[in-house]
């Protein structure tokens, strides 16, 4: 044989070679840096390289981290929730009721937003929802109000409806693809065989497109956890959250190792809480259309 | 169909939704109030001017294209060399070291960045455009290896046989058939680079030391709300920018797919 | 193995010759010892199920892939080491390979290349090789508007157009339409006569393979099963299993009685003791269910009972009647099968709907009516 298959292999290994040199470097050896920095001491300014489990445990004992965490993931999974909800109609309409030649117009449409200035789009949900911002402003210049809303800015509420925004296409691109992949005899056979519009959905179509929900929900859940931008231009400093507490203790602090074992940690704590999301959903990961 | 009109009608809220801020953009930096709210009043190019006659933002700006420029080029060599290999070979560990490559997609910038800060720290290097190159091209290359695959993987393999078989070499076979086939992929992958190197803010933030990029500049410049008109105007400019350049990409990608005779499967991602 | 057809001393000269000819891919034996000739200016086809090697046969051909051990020779040179683009073969791919990113003329003129004549010279012969396959004037179009049938015609002049010793054909016409491709079955022998170049065809397609070939190899698993003309393929399949990818045939179990001067003696299910002359007797009978003899539909024909002129008549009962317009198909429980258990199973007769002859009701007695000639028995 397997001349032929070895040469393959070759080629393919030495083909991949750069790109995986580049990963590996710039990416897989620092997170390993970052694993050995947090079973490392802290020497103030410094790093002892002596193996403990101390970072790990202020990090398990400290309230803050309690806090944070926990709201982080809240905000997360509330995010992912509102997230997916909203798209799945969007992502509904456009396998299904877009003509086809209609359908690469309105992906382009949906995912422009997202490339342009992540930024100014966060900042401007800052200006949209503010005190003096464009709901207050606008409402009261037409005389709805005569006190400006100040549920609107700097809680938890904004966060989630700035990440929403920032990570919509995210969540409609894949259950699109779940979507369309979906053969849409099966959806006759659903109506032929006595079950009405909904039901159909219910029973053949929303199963069917559960493994496109399932990586939309990932998909934005653990950028979401990660974000440093919105918590801090929204939330003006005041709602931290995890990725915020990682900076303030690498640079602001500059304690190495307990900012690498927060790093590590909410790593962790991100990874199980996928595997348990994923495992729930086993059933309907195992189709294979 | 009622069922399908009302789809539309949230189809269409959704779109303004996601559209709502980018359309706020404009209107704020043509007016000349200095405080970002309603009522409206009037007109002015007077930002613009200030963002032009801005020292730091050139700066800025010139780092940012560097920076682009640079990460572009990079990740879309790699994402070809890691294309072609996903495409047309098969290797032992193809799996996990194609999911290394395309790990970056799912990991929080922030991890990203603090990570690659504590080891440039360490091994004493100072932090400038060179640092926050190597942290672009490392997040750009997965969206480039994505892109490349497509459009490798719509090219039919026996174009390539064929050229072969009416005598040409391997390489001239690439170069003949292959390079020209992918070139609209290509062309995509570094428009869409350049556009993630040029908007990302945390890489930028963390690895690039005294140096300012253009999401960083921004971002310094949101606590003092006499400078927010001029960031409206040079939101104004990027956004323009962004979706010209985008438009190019998605041009570019839809004739790729279109010359290989492959159908349209979609955008981006 | 018998081979009937073409054997004038011109056609003898060897093209390709593949000796012990093994192929692994990795577990799998793709091809298990292929010794095969092909003669220099025939139309050869390999036919065989999908999974049969027929497809890696030819690219070992090609150069495509390399082979795990044996010998192909192409016009006498040995092609071990020898790379695609140096050897004098060239493919129609399966997919056409039609360059979407080139005119129809620059995919017609790709190999020419390195080809030193000027380009005046070089635009000469792709209008010549366009005309040939009735392209004329399509040099300029774009090559991804083109038709099937269209894109197959510049895949043949772009091959044909380095006039290679040897043309491959992977599949050429399973992608074109029922009518098309009919009309090109056609049109690619009168190629194959005008050029005289050996033809190598790959199809799973028998009745393709039986219109178009001077010869065919038949392949199963990786080996050649039988190697012949169309019409000793079609009259004297070497194996059931041959006999059955083949058309349609209808096998019934025998009893050998014993071996005569001239052929073998057996005892058949309505037909009684019968003498197969050598020449009918295949002993390659792998699947092993005992002795059996194999004829078509159409070798056994309906008369009517009484009717005069047939020596040999059995007689039954009308099981099916399956009416096709032109043909109607007829399955017969024959009687005497008692004693050769339950796998005699009913005979299929096809019978063409001539004017005058009415077709016959399910339950009906019927004679039928065969010749010991048209029997194989297997055994």
């Amino acid at each position: 044989m397997a001349s032929a298959n070895r040469s393959q292999a070759a080629q393919g290994l030495s083909l991949i070679a750069p790109p995986l040199g580049y990963a590996l470097l710039i990416m897989a050896a620092p997170l390993l840096t970052i694993l050995a920095y947090s079973f490392f001491k802290d020497g103030y300014l410094t790093v002892i390289r002596e193996f403990t489990l101390e970072n790990y445990a202020s990090v398990w004992a400290d309230p803050i981290f309690h806090k944070i965490m926990l709201r982080s993931l809240g905000v997360a999974a509330l995010v992912t929730l509102v997230t997916v909800l909203l798209a799945f109609p969007v992502a509904y309409f456009l396998s299904f009721a877009v003509p086809a030649h209609k359908k690469s117009m309105w992906l382009f449409l949906i995912t422009i937003p997202f490339w342009t200035s992540y930024l100014i789009r966060v900042f401007l949900w800052k200006v949209i929802l503010g005190y003096n911002g464009v709901i207050n402003s606008g409402l009261t210049s037409v005389g709805l109000i005569e006190e400006p809303l100040t549920f609107l800015l700097y809680n938890v509420n904004s966060i989630v409806i700035t990440l929403a925004h920032a990570y919509a296409p995210f969540a409609i691109l894949p259950i699109f693809i779940a979507l369309e992949k979906i053969d849409r005899s099966l959806l006759e056979a659903g109506r032929d065989l006595g079950e009405s519009r909904a039901m159909t959905f219910w029973r053949v179509t929303l199963p069917l497109a559960m493994p496109g929900v399932v990586a939309a929900s990932l998909i934005v859940f653990i950028p979401v956890i990660g974000d440093y931008v919105t918590p801090t231009v929204i939330g003006g400093g005041k709602i931290p959250m995890i990725a915020n507490m990682i900076q303030a203790q690498m640079l602001d602090l500059d304690n190495r190792p307990l900012g690498s074992a927060l790093a590590v940690t909410a790593m962790l704590i991100v990874a199980v809480f996928s595997l348990i999301f994923v495992a729930l959903n086993r059933r309907f990961l195992k189709v294979r259309q | 169909m009622m069922k399908g009109s009302g789809l539309r009608a949230y189809a269409l809220l959704y779109l303004l939704f996601l559209y709502a801020p980018i359309l706020l953009l404009p209107i704020f930096a043509f007016n000349s109030g200095t405080v970002i709210s309603f009522p409206l009043k009037s007109f002015t190019t007077e930002w613009f001017g200030q963002m032009f006659g801005n020292a730091t933002l050139r700066r800025a700006l010139t780092n940012s294209l560097i920076i682009a420029v640079s990460s572009s080029v990079l990740a879309t060599c790699l994402g070809i060399f890691a294309a072609r290999a996903s495409t047309r070979f098969a290797f032992p560990g193809k799996g996990p070291i194609m999911g290394l490559i395309m790990l970056p997609l799912v990991l929080p910038e922030i991890i990203v960045a603090i990570a690659l800060l504590v080891v440039l720290l360490s091994l004493g290097m100072t932090l400038n455009v060179f640092t926050v190159i190597l942290g672009h091209t490392l997040i750009c290359m997965p969206y480039a290896a994505v892109i490349l695959s497509t459009a490798f993987n719509s090219l039919d393999r026996s174009l390539e046989e064929a050229a072969y078989d009416l005598g040409e070499t391997k390489w001239s076979a690439f170069r003949l058939v292959i390079l020209p086939l992918v070139m609209p992929g290509i062309i995509s992958s570094l428009l869409m680079s350049f556009t993630i190197s040029l908007d990302e803010f945390i890489i930028a933030f963390f690895l690039a030391g005294n140096e300012p990029t253009l999401p960083t500049y921004i971002f310094s410049q949101l606590r003092f709300p006499k400078q927010i008109p001029m960031i409206m105007a040079l939101g104004t400019v990027l956004v323009v920018l962004s979706i010209v350049l985008l438009t190019i990409a998605e041009y570019f990608r839809r004739r790729g797919v279109a010359r290989t005779g492959a159908k349209d499967t979609g955008g981006f991602l | 193995m018998t081979e009937t057809r073409d054997n004038r001393p011109e056609a003898v000269t060897p093209m390709i010759e593949c000796r012990g000819v093994h192929k692994y891919y990795g577990d799998y034996h793709a091809l298990r010892g292929i010794d095969l000739t092909i003669r220099a200016g025939e139309f050869f086809s390999l036919l065989g199920p999908s999974g049969c090697g027929k497809t890696t046969l030819l690219r070992t051909i090609a150069g495509f892939e390399d082979i795990s051990s044996g010998v192909v020779l192409v016009d006498g040179k040995d092609m071990a080491g020898v790379a695609a683009n140096h050897r004098p073969t060239n493919m129609v791919f399966q997919s056409y390979a039609i360059f979407p990113h080139l005119t129809v003329a620059e995919n017609v003129g790709f190999g020419l290349r390195r080809d030193p004549r000027g380009k005046a010279e070089k635009a000469a012969a792709v209008e010549e090789a366009l005309a040939m396959v009735g392209l004329k004037g399509y040099g300029a179009r774009a090559s991804h508007a083109l038709s099937g049938g269209q894109r197959q015609r510049v895949a043949l002049a772009r091959a044909l157009i380095l006039k290679p010793k040897v043309l491959l054909l992977d599949e050429p016409l399973s992608a074109l339409d029922r009518k098309m491709r009919e009309q090109m079955q056609v049109e690619l022998i009168k190629l194959q006569r005008q050029v005289g170049i050996t033809f190598v065809l790959v199809t799973h397609d028998q009745e393709e393979a039986l219109v178009m070939s001077d010869r065919i190899a038949v392949m199963f698993e990786g080996g050649i099963a039988q190697l012949d003309g169309p019409e000793a393929l079609y009259a004297r399949p070497a194996s059931r299993r041959v006999a059955d990818f083949i058309g349609v045939m209808n096998f019934l179990p025998t009893r050998v009685v014993g071996d005569t001067p001239s052929g073998t003696e057996i005892e058949v299910p309505g037909f009684g003791r019968v003498e197969i002359p050598a020449s009918n007797v295949s002993r390659a009978n792998p699947d092993d269910d005992g002795p059996s003899i194999g004829f078509r539909p159409e070798a056994v024909s309906l008369v009517a009972p009484g009717a005069a002129g047939h020596s040999h008549v059995a007689e039954g009962v009308i099981d099916e009647v399956v009416y096709y317009g032109d043909m109607t198909y007829y399955d017969i429980r024959l009687d005497g099968s008692d004693g050769f258990g339950d796998k005699v199973r009913p005979v299929r007769i096809a019978m063409r709907n001539v004017f005058g002859r009415e077709v016959q009701d399910v339950g009906a007695r019927a004679n039928v009516s065969w010749s010991p000639g048209s029997l194989v028995l297997f055994r």
